[in-house]
């Protein structure tokens, strides 16, 4: 199974119901995706800092996470400022660093960071069938819920199916190389997980109709929405307000 | 329960696999009420699929399904068996497919119309019957294979079924689990049929015995003298063994 390293903790975002979550998280992260300025980039980064810091994450696997995300962005410093183009440049070691590609990079990082805590905040808290059963409350396809939450359960066990195989194979001397049979061993290994996956899947199904499943997955513990759940979404949605807000500020420093 | 009326009946049932000319099984005739059935049989002799078709999961090519009385000819017909019968699968991992055990167990009874609280305590209760107290929150694929076949166990047996179907349920089961089976087994109120090749097993949990032989469904005599070959430490010693 996938590990749920931030879904348990006692601080007011874990205790939240995930419909409220998940709307606040979709709402903030539209917000700062679609912004195109500094201020709201800036800011929401450091509110949604300020958040994760209070749902009190693990340091340890929070660093790790923040390296794997920036990780991407450190592509982005590579690239963007040596190709972006534009007028203005600066000179560095003998290279011409567009100031543009920067400051595009700066509010690509901003706006990742920004979003990657709102969503370590407000989804990484709920464990992950929560989140799925919240969403099917919210009207979400019904489908798309399903497939959400099977392959969360199914994914580890169609791993372990896979490793099993790759286990047998090696006992028996495979020896992966550049080689017809290599490829084909491998090509066995994949088809032969897909077909057992999917007699599993069929299984599952079996168990699931002998129980009395007609289509629709009852959540076992979905309390109604509380007071403060309630007082939570609108603070939320007040700071999405404020965020929008920087945007048509005029700010007499900001480019 | 009148005697006149089996809780479930085949009648003439006929099967064979699709795109196979050689029939599984042929004119089957079976009946239960609250007897606890024993059946036995080859590998690939037609056990399991046996009980695939009284569950509706395969369809037979001829025969009727009676069901407390009144035929089976549709799928809602096949919902209230369902819930009157409980399945227990061969391989658990196939049967647990939610994240925490508790959640497992309460999928029936929800499915069944229980409000979120009633499923709860029936699960808690149906936990603690199996001796499965403080499971709750367990994580279904993390359990032994032994825990795993109690809480599939426990995930039928909060239906309230009447009659249990398990299928190899002793198998893989280390002595103590095994034992623990049976005293569960033996404790249930339910009618069973446990297909199993443990005849030791199957005699301490089941009065009648069944067989499937050449594609037919068949009662076997209830006692046979036979022998056993058997090996273990210090067999060559003067030994008893136990019931």
């Amino acid at each position: 199974m996938i590990e749920e390293p931030f879904a348990h903790g006692s601080t007011l975002f874990h205790k939240r119901d995930s419909r409220v979550k998940l709307i606040a998280a979709g709402a903030l992260s539209l917000i700062l995706a679609l912004t195109d300025s500094f201020a709201v980039a800036g800011v929401g980064c450091l509110l949604m800092g300020l958040l994760l810091w209070a749902s009190r994450p693990e340091p340890k696997i929070l660093c790790r996470r923040i390296l794997t995300v920036n990780f991407f962005t450190f592509f982005l410093w590579l690239t963007l400022p040596l190709t972006y183009g534009g007028n203005e440049s600066i000179h560095f070691l003998s290279l011409h660093l567009s100031l543009g590609g920067i400051k595009t990079a700066t509010l690509i990082s901003l706006k990742t960071n920004a979003i990657f805590f709102c969503f370590l905040t407000l989804l990484a808290t709920s464990p992950l069938a929560n989140l799925g059963h919240g969403m099917e409350k919210l009207g979400m396809p019904r489908k798309f819920t399903f497939l959400l939450l099977f392959s969360y359960r199914q994914l580890f066990i169609i791993h372990q199916e896979y490793q099993r195989l790759q286990r047998a194979a090696r006992l028996r001397g495979f020896i992966p190389a550049n080689s017809i049979h290599t490829y084909r061993t491998y090509g066995y290994l994949f088809g032969m997980t897909l077909v057992k996956s999917w007699n599993r899947a069929e299984r599952i199904h079996q168990a699931m109709i002998l129980r009395g499943f007609t289509g629709s997955l009852i959540p076992l513990n979905q309390p109604p929405l509380n007071t403060k759940d309630r007082f939570f979404l609108a603070l939320m949605l007040l700071l999405c307000l404020f965020l929008l807000s920087i945007s048509f500020y005029k700010c007499p420093y900001a480019a | 329960m009148t005697l006149s009326k089996p809780l479930i009946e085949l009648r003439n049932i006929y099967y064979s696999y699709p795109g196979s000319k050689t029939p599984l099984l042929q004119d089957v005739n079976f009946a239960i009420s609250e007897e606890r059935i024993g059946l036995i049989g080859e590998n690939g002799c037609g056990k399991t699929t046996f009980f695939q078709i009284i569950m509706g999961l395969l369809q037979a090519e001829k025969g009727e399904i009676i069901f407390q009385g009144k035929m089976i000819s549709n799928k809602k017909d096949f919902r209230e068996l369902r819930s009157t019968l409980g399945f227990l699968f061969q391989n658990s991992d196939d049967q647990l497919f939610s994240p925490t055990v508790l959640e497992d167990v309460a999928f029936g009874p929800l499915n069944m119309g229980a409000t979120p609280d009633e499923a709860k305590e029936i699960s808690i209760s149906t936990l603690e019957k199996l001796g499965l107290h403080g499971f709750e929150d367990r994580i279904t694929h993390k359990l032994s294979g032994g825990e795993k076949k109690l809480v599939a166990l426990a995930t039928i047996l909060s239906m309230q079924p009447k009659l249990l179907l398990l299928d190899e349920p002793s198998n893989n089961l280390d002595p103590t689990t095994r034992e623990r089976l049976i005293n569960i087994l033996r404790g249930l109120k339910q009618a069973h049929i446990i297909i199993s090749h443990d005849l030791d097993f199957l005699a301490s949990t089941c009065s009648q015995l069944y067989t499937i032989q050449d594609t037919h469904l068949r009662r076997c005599e209830d006692k046979q003298i036979h022998s056993h070959e058997h090996v273990h430490p210090y067999g060559d010693q003067p030994h008893q063994h136990g019931t």
